[in-house]
């Protein structure tokens, strides 16, 4: 942790290591489905429906717990009675940790933007790395947000990701 | 003797006389969800334990409220039905129905015949792939996994169809007052005859593959028994309240809104009314479904697709209630209109949230692993319980 910390693992004798590192994490997500709602749907199809398989990803999809997940997909709506549980199991993954969230109503509260009991945005609660929009997104577009996930881990500086350097989310399709 | 009465003697301060503490028999609270795969979604159940058996069990629900009753009154009628595609996520179209049907009443508008058909194919369809889904899913909670994958791959089907002849996978928005926005496109009709017949196969494959599982009828047989009198005092309705071996099916005994009259089918009904009853009826259901929709094909009329409509849309004053059958049960809507663009009120009665209602009395005194089969075959969705 200290090496991937300090940047030692990006310059110098130690940067194949680093790109290793990163090669590797970037094939092997292990997701933490937050399904919330119509979404949740979508996303169940695009991960263990034949049709569109994300397993041939590297991403898989059923740790037991938060504990052992590096990704965890908020798909749905949202409500100022969830939001608490949301933040709390965030909090419970080890880092480095990605959030993807999917649909209208976790970016920005969707068709319930003036709902008295929606949170409009969940990146209000956690921060968010890819936003997918759609109302529900299609699977592809699913797809398509671990993909640049995968992009973005392979070039990444964990340490600026430790220290929040140059961070800045992914929107899909934009 | 059982598990409640058990011989004092087993329970001697001396039980665990090398701490010399008397063991503690109390009360074990689980709490299940707000996140769990067996809930569908945002539904908490906290369960009060004695061992493995349930003593209490209390759903906790709200997680999933996103307030639609209060969003309708800033809608115009067009943009509700944007809303309430959204309700029960997985037939959509079945709940945009009973709403247009309302404000097509109070305007005095009535759709034509062609249009009244393609709202029952898709509705029907609706139907089948939300019962696909639970026909895979309720594999997967007694632990077995093929079910699910052959569920999902079966349910992209029906997907594709409604795709293809409205635009949307999941939310069509395609009922407008006095019709439909479009009609069938080229070779769709012959493309869904050669669908519905794969459905009817895939039936068969559920029908072998789980029902006549021995550790599928092992878990599900005389588990969660609904009694007909106690189901339809809660309000239970759908396959649920036809699985106790009550014949009442909207489609047939309710409001003519579609027409279900002009076809030849049939209500399935089971008389044990536990968990393999409910997915007996509803296999049922999904293939007579797939014929429903064949017989429909057959008789469909030509004709325009949309009524006479003013281009802005003001409902007259007045109230009406409409239900109809969704695929989870009675789904209706009281709407009140003081002439605007917009309902002044819209009360939904969803089929889930009177379904759950049972629940505490259901789940009282069965054992742990039952609770998720009995949770999985009463098959509610979040939206529908919370609206």
């Amino acid at each position: 942790m200290g090496l991937m910390t300090s940047g030692a693992l990006r310059k110098g004798p130690l940067k194949p290591v680093g790109e290793l590192l990163n090669y590797s994490r970037k094939y092997s997500l292990w997701m933490f489905q937050w399904g919330l709602a119509c979404c949740a749907i979508e996303m169940g199809v695009a991960l263990a429906g034949p049709r569109y398989d994300v397993m041939r990803l590297g991403v898989i999809p059923f740790p037991a717990s938060p504990r052992q997940a590096d990704l965890i997909v908020i798909s749905g709506t949202v409500t100022d009675k969830m939001a608490p549980a949301i933040r709390r199991l965030y909090e419970q993954m080890p880092d480095p940790k990605y959030v993807i969230s999917m649909g209208s109503c976790a970016n920005c509260g969707g068709p319930y933007w003036d709902s008295y009991s929606v949170t409009k945005g969940i990146d209000q609660v956690i921060p968010v790395d890819v936003y997918v929009p759609g109302c529900p997104p299609r699977p592809e577009a699913f797809i398509q947000a671990i993909v640049m996930l995968q992009e973005r881990i392979q070039h990444e500086d964990p340490a600026d990701r430790w220290q929040g350097k140059g961070w800045e989310p992914i929107v899909v399709g934009q | 003797m059982t598990a409640f009465d058990v011989d004092p003697k087993l329970y001697s301060p001396l039980a665990d006389s090398h701490l010399n503490v008397e063991l503690d028999t109390g009360d074990m609270v689980l709490n299940i969800g707000p996140q769990h795969p067996a809930t569908h979604g945002t539904f908490r159940l906290v369960v009060r334990l004695d061992g493995e058996r349930v003593i209490k069990a209390d759903p906790v629900i709200g997680y999933m409220h996103r307030g639609y009753e209060k969003l309708t009154e800033y809608r115009t009628y067009p943009q509700v039905t944007t809303l309430i595609n959204r309700i029960d996520w997985l037939s959509s179209f079945a709940n945009e129905v009973p709403f247009i049907a309302a404000a097509e009443q109070l305007m005095g508008i009535e759709a034509p015949p062609r249009a009244l058909y393609i709202r029952t194919i898709l509705t029907e369809m609706a139907r089948i792939s939300t019962f696909l889904l639970f026909l895979g899913e309720m594999g997967l909670q007694v632990g077995a996994i093929t079910p699910a994958f052959l569920g999902f791959r079966d349910r992209e089907y029906p997907l594709n169809l409604i795709e293809s002849a409205t635009g949307g996978r999941f939310h069509p928005n395609f009922n407008r007052i006095g019709g439909i926005k479009d009609d069938l496109p080229w070779g769709w009709i012959a493309e869904c005859r050669n669908t519905m017949r794969k459905m009817l196969d895939s039936c068969d494959i559920f029908e072998d593959l789980v029902l006549g599982n021995p550790i599928f009828q092992a878990r599900t047989r005389g588990i969660g028994i609904i009694p007909a009198e106690l189901g339809a005092a809660y309000g239970v309705s759908g396959s649920n309240i036809r699985a106790s071996g009550v014949d009442w099916d909207l489609r047939r005994d309710g409001e003519p809104l579609l027409p279900y009259n002009e076809i030849d089918w049939k209500v399935w009904t089971h008389q044990d009314g536990d968990s393999y009853a409910r997915y007996w009826v509803r296999l049922q259901e999904t293939r007579e479904s797939a014929r429903m929709i064949l017989h429909l094909l057959d008789q469909m009329p030509s004709g325009p697709i949309m009524a006479k409509v003013p281009r802005i849309i003001k409902v007259p004053q007045g109230e009406t209630y409409v239900a109809a059958e969704n695929p989870l049960g009675e789904m209706g809507y009281y709407i009140i209109s003081k002439g605007a663009t917009g309902p002044f009120r819209v009360k939904i009665r969803t089929a889930s949230f009177s379904n759950v209602s049972i629940m505490p009395w259901l789940l009282q005194g069965i054992y742990v692993p039952d609770v998720i089969t009995v949770l999985a075959s009463l098959y509610f969705i979040l939206g529908d319980i919370d609206k």
